[in-house]
């Protein structure tokens, strides 16, 4: 493996400087804060002639799904990025693309959705598209997000698979904050993954057609092979994650990372930037000697389900904090975590953290308090089943 | 290029189409001119319902089913793909009814066409959502009455003047842009050939007359396409290289009354309403006699 390159990067950067290791032949995307900065860098890069592709600059989010999926038929490697309203209105695309398997890679940096309207950062966009039947990866850092672009082509583009993969960074805290990356070379990018050969590409000898519609009789055998290959995926995240990780001396676990989960009693289960706060806050309460650990959630589809179900039978109370909002009820992936945990038939008490909603931070104080309120639940203690933390009144 | 001249090979059959629908023209004559190297687009519409209920597929080269808003971006991008991975001889076509073309799908389109890739986008316009139900559309021609502008005591159907995606087009400065009519094939085919030539997008607005939703014989749907253009109610033109060309219009226009009256839709006109309608078609000819006259 040749030597790696550090580079002081922005998040938004990281993922334009993976993007162009993957070589793909089109690119079309929309501007919209935070997300900008990738596309700026990817035109820029074949401006210069760094990067050999067709870059698309479409008149709309829609349109930028649209055209990566005529890509993508086409036989081409694609790539778009985007945020929150861009993704609200690309929407109907993440369908198409996903019931018709177009192994399409986008980047969505995690802002707000309106009203009231704000650009900067939480979860609501992507979460409320996790019926779209797209793969969704949430990232800690700028480093795993360059990472998570390189190894979501493969899970992409594996024949067992064959759906498209959502990157998801927290909107300005990935996108905006500048770290060191390593950025592997090309040759080593282009030995783990080579040109794309598509098995779902237009064929003049063996016309077929995509997108099609079928009836009641066949629809939803169409579904069940959608759903199995979802559910494949799992396996190929892990594969994918151990091959990268010998290749690039990096990896991350796959569906989840667990941090100081050994002895834990209770714990939190967090998705994206978040985990980097709550790692700090986990190291410092072991130092006073209390058993507590972090789930960080990594990929939500597909669901570790297996993962959560175990889970209930180690640890005596879980916290899941939730950058997102099912208004009416709570977090989504709160109540997926939960639901797991009841599939084991133990009682464990569970309380969803709703936090850090349109850019709010959530600081370390705060953290330590969850923690508290998840030991005295363990403890036989009064709990809310969910609460929304940090909040003026 | 003529009708006669075209290949004996069909590359659309088996369809689902009513008894007299224009599309299966639109579909057969444009295919047997673009050939098998050709990728089909369809946003919903007719020709999608009718050709692409699985397994049943009906054309023969490669086809998709784009969303309704999006046909336009889809070829876009596989036309950019091809370019990316040095594909010369394949012809990308979308045919989008006049909903997908001149409402929801127009923002696309505009966007596709403003790229400048290499596409071909035909919009067959029945001038109406008609298999949903026979729908108004922004190509509805005023007087129509359909499901969504009933003509009724307050009302003698669609207001609004037909949306005028010719224009729209040339404001566009596309390499190639064309009107035509399913009842005038030699002049469609040709016009078909010239888009496939074009180095860039092209668009051909095909009047394709609809006995489902017009209200007329199966039988007529030549004939009806054919008083279109002869009352002046549609005319054929090209525009390339920044210039209009009038291939047929109505000079010296036949009364619109027989038109009107040999179709349901317009069948509750009254006098001042078919005078009004005729004024209308007035305006546009003369802005298409000042063409003809460059």
């Amino acid at each position: 493996m040749s030597e790696q390159v550090k580079m002081f990067l922005n998040g938004d950067e990281a993922v334009a400087w993976a993007v162009r290791l993957c070589r793909p032949d089109v690119v079309s995307a929309y501007p919209i804060t935070p997300q900008t900065i990738v596309v700026e860098k990817i035109s820029e890069f074949v401006a210069d002639g760094l990067m050999k592709c067709q870059y698309m600059h479409v008149e709309s989010e829609h349109s930028a799904m649209a055209s990566a999926m005529g890509a993508s038929l086409a036989g081409a490697r694609t790539f778009t990025a985007t945020s929150s309203q861009g993704l609200a209105y690309m929407c109907e695309m993440l369908h198409y693309v996903s019931g018709s398997r177009f192994p399409i890679v986008m980047m969505n940096a995690n802002r707000t959705l309106a009203a009231p309207w704000n650009i900067f950062g939480d979860q609501r966009d992507s979460i409320s598209q996790r019926d779209s039947g797209w793969i969704q990866v949430y990232v800690e850092n700028g480093q795993e997000a360059l990472d998570m672009i390189i190894q979501a082509y493969r899970i992409a583009e594996h024949e067992k698979v064959y759906l498209p993969v959502m990157v998801n960074l927290d909107g300005f805290v990935n996108t905006h904050t500048y770290e060191m990356v390593e950025v592997p070379a090309q040759e080593d990018v282009d030995a783990f993954l080579p040109p794309f050969k598509s098995l779902n590409a237009v064929d003049f000898e063996h016309p077929k057609s995509y997108c099609i519609s079928a009836g009641t009789d066949w629809n939803m055998e169409f579904r069940q092979q959608q759903q199995q290959a979802t559910l494949d995926a799992e396996a190929v995240i892990q594969a994918v994650d151990k091959e990268y990780g010998a290749a690039f001396g990096r990896s991350y676990g796959g569906m989840l990372e667990e941090y100081r989960m050994e002895d834990a009693e209770v714990c939190l289960v967090a998705l994206g930037s978040v985990n980097g706060t709550i790692k700090e806050v986990v190291d410092s309460l072991r130092g006073e000697g209390k058993k507590v650990g972090l789930v960080k959630l990594r990929f939500i589809r597909p669901f570790p389900r297996d993962y959560f179900k175990a889970l209930a039978g180690r640890v005596k109370a879980v916290g899941i904090v939730s950058r997102d909002l099912s208004f009416g009820y709570e977090g989504a992936i709160g109540s997926e975590v939960k639901a797991a945990m009841q599939g084991a038939g133990t009682a464990v008490p569970a309380v969803n953290f709703v936090a850090g909603l349109a850019g709010r931070d959530i600081p370390r104080g705060t953290i330590a308090e969850m923690y508290q309120k998840l030991e005295r639940a363990a403890d036989g203690g009064a709990y809310q089943d969910m609460e929304m933390v940090d909040m003026r009144w | 290029m003529l009708a006669k001249d075209l290949t004996d090979k069909e590359y659309l059959y088996g369809h689902k189409a009513c008894p007299g629908c224009s599309l299966g023209i639109v579909g057969r004559l444009t295919m047997k001119v673009l050939g098998e190297k050709t990728v089909v687009c369809l946003p919903a519409s007719c020709m999608s319902t009718v050709t692409t209920q699985y397994p049943q597929m009906n054309y023969t080269t490669p086809s998709l089913t784009s969303s309704f808003p999006a046909s336009a971006a889809v070829i876009a991008g596989m036309a950019a793909a091809y370019k990316a991975m040095g594909v010369e001889d394949v012809n990308v076509v979308s045919f989008a009814g006049d909903g997908g073309t001149a409402d929801i799908g127009l923002q696309a389109l505009s966007g596709a066409v403003e790229q400048g890739q290499k596409f071909i986008y035909i919009c067959y316009d029945n001038e109406a959502y008609m298999n949903t139900g026979i729908q108004g559309s922004g190509l509805t021609p005023m007087g129509a009455t359909t499901t969504t502008t009933p003509a009724g005591a307050c009302s003698f159907g669609e207001t609004h003047v037909k949306k005028n995606m010719f224009e729209i087009m040339m404001a566009h400065r596309i390499p190639y842009c064309a009107t035509a009519s399913t009842s005038y094939p030699n002049d469609l085919v040709t016009k078909v050939e010239k888009a496939k030539n074009t180095n860039g997008p092209s668009f051909i607005h095909i009047m394709a007359p609809c006995p489902t939703g017009w209200g007329f014989a199966s039988e007529l749907t030549v004939e009806i396409g054919r008083m279109a253009v002869e009352c002046g109610m549609w005319s054929l033109m090209e525009y390339q290289d920044g210039k209009v060309t009038v291939n047929k219009f109505a000079d010296k226009p036949k009364d619109v009354t027989p038109y009107l009256k040999a179709q349901r839709r317009f069948s509750h006109l009254n006098e001042e309403q078919i005078a009004l309608i005729t004024a209308q078609r007035d305006k546009e000819l003369a802005i298409i006699r000042g063409w003809a006259k460059q």
